[in-house]
């Protein structure tokens, strides 16, 4: 419509100014013109031709709906928020927030609460309640989580993947390590040590809160150990504190209400230090894009925007702030554990331009030979490849990476998400390693 | 401490691609920061240099009409000698890819719609098809592509005075696939061969095939091993075999984006994905830092030396309201009338001026304020975001992108070593 003609009667004008609560998607509709770029970025529309692909599960549909009688096509459940759209889209579409927010309305009006998929998703999307009580017993859970008759009965009753190894449950999660560590409190006085050491002032107001994730804390504790050493190496005081899920499994299974309640304790308790002048670091790259993109862009709750805005990637804070790439160019790891290492870029960190940071800082580090296995999605993509209808999308999709990583030197595996680190394994029986795990072997 | 390089560039398309690898030739160390993925999905994958003269007139050597180009056109601002190297770039990038270089003058490229197209330089897997040959051509469609009628494609070109006969037909692809699949899927199904796609469409089309000496197909034969998926549809036809360069996404344009990050990643420039959203200056007339934009994150990546190669309009590189059109990253001044009634003609096919708006750059390639100044000492632009010339109508968008990312990256890196 021209801007000199007045609208006509009929003109309904559609969630122009929405309520606080819904996001608006007009906008992304509009900035669509088709271009189908998306779609040929997409990987599970690469290996299922039933999938109809992100322009559709984003602007299309989101018209579509507009239609009274019209509902959420199923096929929404088979989008695995690999986000790989955002990034591909030129003309600045939200398609993720489009797919997560017509993926929760899926599961609200089309699920049924009492189906079994329901709840199979949603014990796989609430995975911190079920690391929090595994860890208690991690022994006993470390057995009965991969005995064979059990599992054989989860993936009947319930369509979880027999075929998958459950992650092992750390015997010491990294919150109680932290506690024996002296904490806080531990984490200062180590912090001055490291300053005067360095020569810096040992009052230098360097503090930062570490939103360490589920994952860290209670299957891969070392990743989190890694951070806590490099960052007191470089002088800065941790604070560990009170956190949920980022709900990144959440998002991935359109339970926005369960993630909107961790959401709420996450901002209210990062949000609380970054007031008194912490930086938040995240070593998982789906948890900080979490909190960086996805909390924003699907909820609002108050202090949301600060938190986002102060939320760094914990290697990216160390370049950004410290000399990083010197040090690490000075230095040498010694281990030949690490001497040669295939990396796997996540799609969450290519989403938050991060793919090529680890190889950069590696490239002048003695003793470590990183080599990138390319850009394909592993295709895990957190509990989607956990299902047991999903399992062979997500293994075909993990194909071009397993192949990749076989042809690389080295038969240990590299990468910032654990989800990607359990295909990864999975797919070629390689070790997996986090980059600040690397970091710590080199300057620590 | 912080990111730090020589040269950064902004922007990550052919004139973006094009300054970094210059830039790094030179020496210097080089970060290319790019908003999104490389437009260059959206490119026909063809080259042009230059294909209509000003005064509207198909072009056989692009060089002859250089001196009749208006003085502020980026051409004339760099220079025939700028043009060829950014060619030779060009050809060093995209090797067994691309034809054409044995010639300054200009090919005729049969497009998806039947037009013909003049171009400096097209696919290794277009070449079979030019319109300059006289040999009859048979098109072949798919059913489910629908972005490529054949028969109506071999109807234009026909109409267009080709030397030969065209006629076009329909197969279904080996596999039926859903009615609106991805570009990509016709790709990687003849890449991998696992069904015997390559045998079982060339079976469906010789149905049709009436002993033409050349089949054209929608630009879709391969992502990984076009060579290979041409040769063997060659050998089982008994014909040459072309593609047809398509609309977004295009394939000849993915594989040329490949090629140039294959380039990239041998010259050691490091990509980063996200947009610039604001700078820093040092306050004597230099930018000091790029700010990009981080999910939420503002991070200033520094360098001694900026290229601004963000595209036009459609690249985003040029931004625009009711009130006014601007260059979103550095600030730089945009020539425009003041009354936007004026920014159009009503004619649709119109001489319109807002195809030539753009950042007013002099023979350096640095962008200049409204009262010629310069804007910042050490940035050039590169590319779309340049203004003064009509891509669109006068087929020179590649070649612009090259001659000015060729000389504004090569000048960006000797001024930091």
């Amino acid at each position: 419509m021209s801007d000199a003609e007045s609208p006509s009667d009929d003109f309904e004008p559609i969630e122009v100014f929405p309520d606080e609560e819904t996001p608006d998607l007009r906008p992304g509709a509009d900035d669509c013109y088709k271009c189908s770029t998306c779609d040929t970025n997409c990987p599970v529309a690469e290996v299922d031709d039933d999938f109809p692909g992100p322009k559709f599960q984003g602007p299309e549909q989101w018209r579509l709906k507009r239609k009274e009688d019209a509902s959420v096509d199923d096929s929404i459940s088979k989008c695995s928020n690999c986000m790989r759209c955002d990034s591909a889209c030129p003309s600045d579409v939200g398609l993720s927030q489009m797919h997560n927010t017509a993926r929760a309305e899926y599961v609200e009006e089309e699920l049924s609460k009492t189906s079994l998929t329901y709840w199979r998703n949603r014990i796989l999307a609430n995975y911190r309640t079920s690391a929090f009580l595994a860890s208690k017993v991690p022994r006993i859970a470390n057995f009965a989580m991969n005995f064979g008759p059990a599992r054989w009965a989860m993936e009947k009753t319930l369509g979880v993947t027999s075929e998958r190894e459950f992650p092992e449950f750390a015997t010491e999660t990294f919150r109680e390590w932290w506690e024996r560590q002296g904490g806080a409190d531990g984490s200062r006085e180590r912090a001055r040590e490291a300053r005067e050491r360095r020569g810096e002032d040992v009052d230098a107001d360097k503090r930062v809160a570490y939103f360490h994730g589920c994952y860290a804390n209670y299957n891969t504790p070392e990743v989190a150990k890694s951070l806590v050493r490099v960052f007191e190496h470089f002088g800065y005081e941790l604070v560990v504190p009170e956190q949920r899920c980022s709900g990144t499994p959440m998002f991935a299974n359109g339970m926005l209400d369960d993630a909107e309640r961790h959401a709420e304790v996450n901002v209210s308790s990062m949000g609380d230090l970054i007031e008194q002048g912490y930086d938040a670091i995240a070593s998982c790259t789906s948890c900080s894009m979490a909190l960086r993109q996805e909390y924003p862009e699907l909820f609002d709750i108050d202090g949301i925007e600060d938190v986002a805005e102060n939320t760094w990637e914990a290697l990216e804070y160390l370049r950004v702030q410290e000399d990083l790439s010197g040090e690490l160019a000075g230095a040498e790891v010694e281990d030949e554990h690490l001497a040669s290492l295939a990396y796997h870029a996540p799609c969450h960190a290519r989403n938050q331009g991060l793919d090529g940071q680890a190889l950069e800082l590696f490239d002048d580090l003695a003793g470590v030979d990183a080599e990138d296995v390319g850009d394909s999605c592993s295709g895990i993509s957190g509990t989607y490849g956990w299902k047991e209808e999903k399992y062979e999308t997500s293994m075909k999709i993990g194909e071009e990476m397993f192949d990749h990583m076989e042809d690389a030197e080295g038969e240990v595996g590299m990468t910032e998400c654990p989800t990607c680190a359990m295909q990864m394994e999975h797919g070629t029986g390689y070790e997996i390693r986090h980059p600040l795990e690397v970091v710590a072997a080199a300057l620590t | 401490m912080a990111i730090e390089d020589d040269v950064l560039v902004v922007g990550g398309g052919v004139a973006g691609m094009t300054a970094a690898l210059a830039a790094a030739d030179e020496g210097a160390s080089v970060r290319l920061v790019t908003k999104k993925q490389s437009t260059l999905r959206h490119a026909s994958g063809l080259v042009d240099v230059l294909g209509y003269a000003p005064d509207g007139k198909l072009l056989a050597d692009p060089f002859d009409a250089l001196t009749d180009l208006p003085a502020d056109h980026p051409y004339a601002l760099v220079g025939a000698e700028a043009i060829r190297a950014g060619l030779e770039r060009f050809d060093a990038v995209a090797g067994e890819l691309y034809r054409g270089g044995h010639t300054e003058k200009n090919a005729l490229l049969p497009t998806h719609g039947g037009t013909v197209k003049p171009t400096a330089r097209y696919p290794a897997s277009a070449a079979a098809g030019l319109a300059s040959d006289d040999r009859d051509a048979l098109l072949v469609g798919f059913e489910t592509l629908t972005d490529f009628d054949a028969p109506l494609a071999a109807e234009h070109l026909e109409a267009a005075g080709v030397p030969f006969d065209a006629r076009g037909a329909t197969v279904s692809f080996p596999g039926e696939p859903r009615a609106d699949a991805k570009v990509t899927r016709y790709a990687h199904a003849l890449d991998e061969d696992a069904d015997g796609e390559r045998g079982r469409l060339a079976a469906r089309v010789a149905r049709v095939h009436d002993g033409e000496p050349r089949v054209g197909f929608p630009a879709v034969l391969g992502q990984e091993h076009p060579a290979d998926v041409r040769a063997a549809l060659e050998a089982d036809l008994d014909a040459d075999v072309f593609e047809v360069p398509m609309g977004p996404p295009s394939l000849p344009g993915i594989r040329l984006e490949y090629a140039f990050r294959a380039a990239l990643d041998d010259a050691g420039v490091h990509t980063v994905r996200r947009p610039v959203v604001d700078y820093e200056t040092d306050g004597e007339g230099r930018l000091s830092a790029a700010v990009v934009e981080r999910n939420g994150q503002h991070i200033p990546h520094y360098a001694d030396s900026f290229v601004l190669a963000t595209g036009g309009l459609v690249g985003k590189g040029l931004d625009s309201d009711r009130e006014a059109v601007r260059e979103p990253v550095f600030d730089c001044h945009v020539p425009q009338p003041e009354d936007r009634y004026d920014w159009f003609r009503d004619e649709a096919f119109g001489e319109q001026p807002y195809a030539r708006f753009g950042v007013d750059v002099g023979d350096d390639l640095r962008p200049r304020d409204e009262d010629g100044r310069i804007e910042f000492e050490n940035l050039r632009a590169a590319g779309s975001v340049i203004g003064g010339y009509d891509f669109a109508t006068e087929c020179s968008g590649t070649g612009v992108s090259l001659a000015t990312g060729d000389a504004a990256g090569a000048a960006a890196g000797a001024d930091t070593q």
